[in-house]
């Protein structure tokens, strides 16, 4: 690298995925950052907070002493007009749990980065989705990262996305299998993003003195109801809004990304739906079949909420037998992915389909080609029963 | 209604009659010209004042949730740092920043508010912080918080056959407040506004973050007749029971030394919530509020001469 010009840097860089986000989150330029450590999302705040310290970036850091103040720093700088953005993980995320409405409910387009990972107890510092899938009903919208490249992609369209429909982004990584892997990825100009992203345009702000707005009111029976039903409203056009930004992205970065992404798929008579990092080992075990002539495929949901059940369901209308992997338990519950292929089925297609659950990679644990190739040979050999099963 | 007192808070409000927090929020942000910006803890005042469609708010306000009044305006402010960077900005701000001022109650500070108000203390963030003290959590219909005295009867911890209500000293919260070296904080009382209107200009004009302690009589669940609060508050600080001082740059200073001090009985009578110490079975109590109320204005004092 010494060696090389400065003007022909390349924009090829190995990063980890908490070094990637951080790089997104400078070249979206964000205004504030709170920062509160938690494994493994701490690389993002630090290397962060690094640029900062070397004249990179201008954001003003708050050093918050809790994720329910970096959460509620967040809300305060959104709303007075600012692009916030904070990171987190697991007890960190449920910290924040009650202030994560809040920001939805007040319709802050915040983006908050998540290194996913298992929620105590017993403590456990690794990756799972069990933190991010515990608050997906809080109104934010969820985007699933698969490698290192989408984790930096997906921040810059949450930011994007977040101020087009004015709701918060949770751009999802798995924590340690992306956030602290090193991969080889392809940054876009500084230019083009700030143009990408553009500057925020608060319609109301706390620092609009002309028109003072109080944000928060109470709402009572006769009002609470239909600001549900906007936000609901918001949530739904996210979808398609999402759909458009993503095709935007690609003329300035040429990677596709959209709703899910359908691999192998479309002669395929089985397929396994899954979200995340282990969505690559999986592709793998996917190629391993084909070579061997089997027709199997696999779906990988990209946007989790708002989830497009429609569009999920005419996906995989021909396929016969599925298998959801949930890296998530729900006690007492199926799994939350596999309840929202469930539903997605439930209109599409004329034939019945046959969906397996599938629980794996809880607490960190590995999930390997082998157990990939077992729920294939599960679903060929017709071992489908609305039991879960673990893969562990 | 004088308009310059209601040109920040309208008169149109929900508070109880005879409530003295919109006296507190008016005469703090009456102390300057300056444009404000609110950010509000659940309680009292946030429900009083922003039931939708109509706000009573004039200025920016924002309310989030219960415990975070402090961490909300420290994001603010550095939104405020952030932006105005941008010069039209700027421009259209008068190239200052606003003031921010952040009010919660006693149960929104002194308890689930204290970790975000020591966070955004120690970060130095340029607000005005404001407690609005009624000693309990009386949004919620009258429940013990850490700022209940000694004594008191609440929904939470009753007075009864086998208890005289709460049975612990209230928190030193000036104290807490004081321990992370901020430049100017004080006690103060809805009763005396001249004193609270000084405090709250020389507050709003300490760089970085400065402190209200405000005591609010509540005439629903301290049980006292609406027209009293002025009353009430008053023999508050005449007995030495709330006493009016001021820490600038770590000095103190009494603001008012009753001439003639009155017994505490003269306070506690005056309030439903203190009634069941007026047995002989808890004449004792009344004792042991009377020697702690004393032993704290003793220590008051050596603080101000420096010993």
């Amino acid at each position: 690298m010494k060696n090389k010009p400065e003007k022909n840097k390349s924009n090829i860089k190995a990063m980890n995925g908490g070094y990637a986000m951080a790089e997104a989150l400078r070249q979206i330029q964000a205004d504030v950052m709170a920062v509160y450590p938690i494994t493994p999302q701490t690389t993002i705040i630090e290397t962060y907070a690094k640029m900062k310290a070397d004249g990179k970036v201008a954001t003003e850091i708050v050093h918050v002493e809790s994720e329910h103040s970096a959460m509620s720093a967040t809300i305060g700088a959104s709303a007075a007009g600012a692009r916030a953005v904070t990171a987190t993980s697991s007890q960190g995320l449920l910290y924040m749990a009650e202030l994560l409405p809040v920001a939805s409910g007040l319709r802050l387009p915040i983006v908050m980065c998540v290194s996913s990972r298992a929620i105590s107890a017993p403590i456990n510092i690794h990756g799972e989705h069990g933190d991010v899938m515990a608050v997906r009903d809080l109104g934010w919208i969820q985007i699933f990262s698969e490698n290192v490249q989408e984790a930096y992609d997906d921040v810059i369209i949450a930011a994007k996305l977040a101020e087009t429909v004015d709701l918060p982004v949770m751009p999802i990584m798995d924590g340690f299998h992306t956030s602290h892997t090193t991969e080889r990825i392809e940054i876009c100009d500084d230019k083009d993003i700030k143009n990408f992203v553009g500057k925020r345009k608060a319609e109301q702000s706390l620092l609009d003195f002309k028109n003072p707005v109080s944000f928060g009111p109470v709402a009572l029976q006769n009002s609470y109801f239909e600001f549900k039903i906007d936000q609901e409203g918001a949530m739904q056009k996210a979808k398609s809004e999402y759909k458009k930004i993503c095709a935007e992205y690609k003329k300035i970065s040429g990677r596709r990304h959209g709703l899910f992404e359908e691999y192998k798929l479309d002669d395929a008579d089985s397929a396994i739906v899954i979200m995340g990092a282990t969505s690559e080992t999986a592709k793998v075990v996917v190629d391993n079949l084909r070579a061997k002539g089997k027709k199997v495929g696999l779906l990988k949901i990209n946007l989790y909420r708002p989830f497009p059940y429609k569009e999920v369901g005419r996906e995989l209308a021909h396929i016969k037998k599925i298998a959801v992997l949930d890296r998530a338990i729900s006690f007492g519950a199926y799994p939350p992915l596999y309840q929202d292929i469930v539903s997605s089925m439930q209109h599409a297609g004329s034939h019945k389909h046959e969906i397996a659950s599938y629980i794996y990679g809880l607490g960190g644990r590995d999930t390997l080609q082998k157990d990939i190739e077992k729920v294939f040979d599960d679903l060929e050999e017709g071992e489908i029963s609305n039991k879960v099963k673990y893969l562990k | 209604m004088n308009k310059n007192l209601t040109k920040k808070l309208a008169p149109g409000h929900a508070t109880c009659a005879g409530c003295g927090i919109p006296a507190i929020v008016r005469t703090v942000l009456g102390a300057t010209d300056e444009p404000v910006i609110v950010s509000n803890a659940t309680g009292c005042l946030e429900v009083t004042t922003t039931i939708y469609p109509n706000t009573s708010w004039k200025v920016p306000y924002i309310h989030s949730a219960f415990g975070n009044a402090a961490a909300t305006a420290a994001g603010i402010d550095a939104a405020q740092k952030a932006l105005l960077k941008n010069k039209t900005l700027r421009q259209a701000q008068g190239k200052k920043p606003a003031k921010i001022v952040a009010f919660g109650g006693d149960g929104g500070t002194y308890d689930i508010g204290l970790q975000a108000l020591s966070g955004a203390l120690e970060r130095g963030h340029d607000f005005l912080y404001v407690c609005y003290d009624n000693e309990g959590y009386m949004n919620t219909g009258c429940q013990r918080s850490g700022a209940t005295p000694y004594g008191a009867n609440t929904e939470t911890q009753p007075a009864g056959t086998q208890s005289f209500g709460k049975d612990k000293q209230r928190k030193d919260l000036m104290e807490i407040v004081k321990a992370h070296g901020i430049k100017y904080l004080a006690q103060a009382n809805v009763a005396y506004l001249d004193d609270l209107k000084r405090k709250a200009k020389k507050a709003l004009e300490t760089p970085g973050p400065s402190f209200l302690l405000v005591l609010q009589p509540c005439t629903s669940l301290w049980r006292f007749p609406t027209s009293d609060y002025v009353k009430v508050g008053k023999l508050a600080t005449e007995t030495n029971f709330w006493p009016l001082y001021e820490i600038e740059d770590g000095k103190y200073t009494i603001n008012y030394t009753p001439s003639n001090k009155k017994p505490i009985e003269e306070f506690l009578k005056t309030q439903g919530r203190f009634k069941h110490l007026f047995t002989s079975r808890n004449k004792n109590i009344i004792l042991q509020i009377q020697q702690q109320i004393d032993e704290n204005w003793e220590k008051l004092q050596k603080k101000v001469s420096g010993i």
